[in-house]
């Protein structure tokens, strides 16, 4: 019987930390993609984290976004921006030791479309702001997704932070 | 090394199509998971119908949704409705990916429930959690959208999450 939920790769931040978290030369043996992170910023202010597939810093990425805060819930929106917004994750400021927790999920990576991608993020912090965020994510590029760029606008990921990058089979 | 995602059935439209079944499901997992990719018709919901040996078209589907389309974010819910309206379509060059996760499917003793991720990152974000007023295991399940609505190069995939 075929097995699914495949590792591709996975990273884990050093001291010092990291500003980018990237999976390269994706194989092309798979149907769909799943990337599941724990990551925390360096920065005491920036939650945000950004993705962008195949080295692009192209203006293609659209999103639509919902979160919760504890208090309200909103909805942003980008078009014609050069990252998908990838959801949250702790400032430094945050709850020490605590990270996100995110899931990317892309089917179809390697079609001849427009890619669509799925994103889930929680942060809870027992105190100030925390959020969950949905991310419908679009790429406007028709190119095949070889590989996958994690990073934020300001400060890096801290130390302990993880990626894993699994491959999904249909058969 | 473990399973997790046991892939079950996968279709890839060739065509246009109103209909996306899976039938004779195996009961021995304990979860199922849906993903739906592809482009619908614009301004259709896809529906879902769910059933042991024959679909039931009676009023037992309800579900409560929570979206946001990039300027609101807003709830609504429906009730003793004959199908799920699983998602939305505003266009029909898009693709839309739906996930959906339907819990202990195959027992006999509870009612039914699934929870759904809707992406479009054109239009909208949304979760969706229903529920299916029957004690029966799922062995099918269909996907519908009218005037073949479901279009050429759309993917389904069922896979099996056994709790072990």
């Amino acid at each position: 019987m075929a097995l699914t939920y495949v590792k591709i790769a996975s990273a884990t931040v050093g001291a010092g930390g990291a500003s980018s978290i990237d999976f390269n030369t994706i194989p092309t043996t798979y149907d769909d993609l799943v990337i599941k992170l724990s990551l925390r910023s360096t920065d005491s202010a920036e939650t945000a984290i950004n993705l962008r597939f195949n080295g692009s810093a192209g203006s293609a990425y659209n999103w639509r976004s919902l979160a919760g805060n504890g208090a309200s819930a909103s909805s942003g929106n980008a078009s014609s921006v050069t990252e998908i917004f990838g959801g949250r994750m702790p400032s430094s400021s945050y709850t020490a030791s605590t990270f996100s927790n995110n899931e990317v999920y892309i089917p179809n990576y390697r079609s001849s479309t427009n890619k669509s991608v799925s994103i889930d993020s929680v942060n809870e912090n027992n105190s100030s702001t925390a959020l969950m965020v949905m991310v419908a994510g679009l790429r406007a590029v028709t190119d095949a997704i070889t590989s996958i760029n994690f990073s934020a606008p300001s400060g890096n990921f801290a130390q302990h932070s993880t990626a894993v990058l699994y491959g999904i089979s249909r058969t | 090394m473990s399973k997790t995602y046991d892939p079950i059935a996968s279709t890839t439209l060739t065509s246009n199509q109103t209909d996306v079944e899976f039938t004779n499901i195996s009961q021995n997992f304990t979860d199922l998971i849906l993903v739906k990719w592809g482009l619908q018709n614009a301004g259709t919901n896809m529906v879902m119908q769910v059933g042991n040996n024959t679909y039931d078209t009676g009023s037992n589907y309800s579900g409560t949704q929570v979206f946001g389309n990039g300027s609101s974010a807003l709830s609504d819910r429906f009730a003793n409705d004959t199908r799920w309206f699983v998602n939305f379509s505003n266009s029909n060059t898009n693709a839309i990916t739906s996930i959906c996760q339907i819990m202990n499917y195959s027992n006999t003793t509870t009612n039914k429930t699934m929870i759904v991720r809707n992406s479009d990152g054109s239009f909208y974000a949304s979760a969706y959690v229903f529920l299916w007023r029957s004690t029966s295991a799922i062995n099918r399940i269909r996907m519908t959208i009218g005037s073949s609505g479901l279009l050429s190069g759309s993917t389904f995939t069922l896979y099996g999450i056994k709790a072990e």
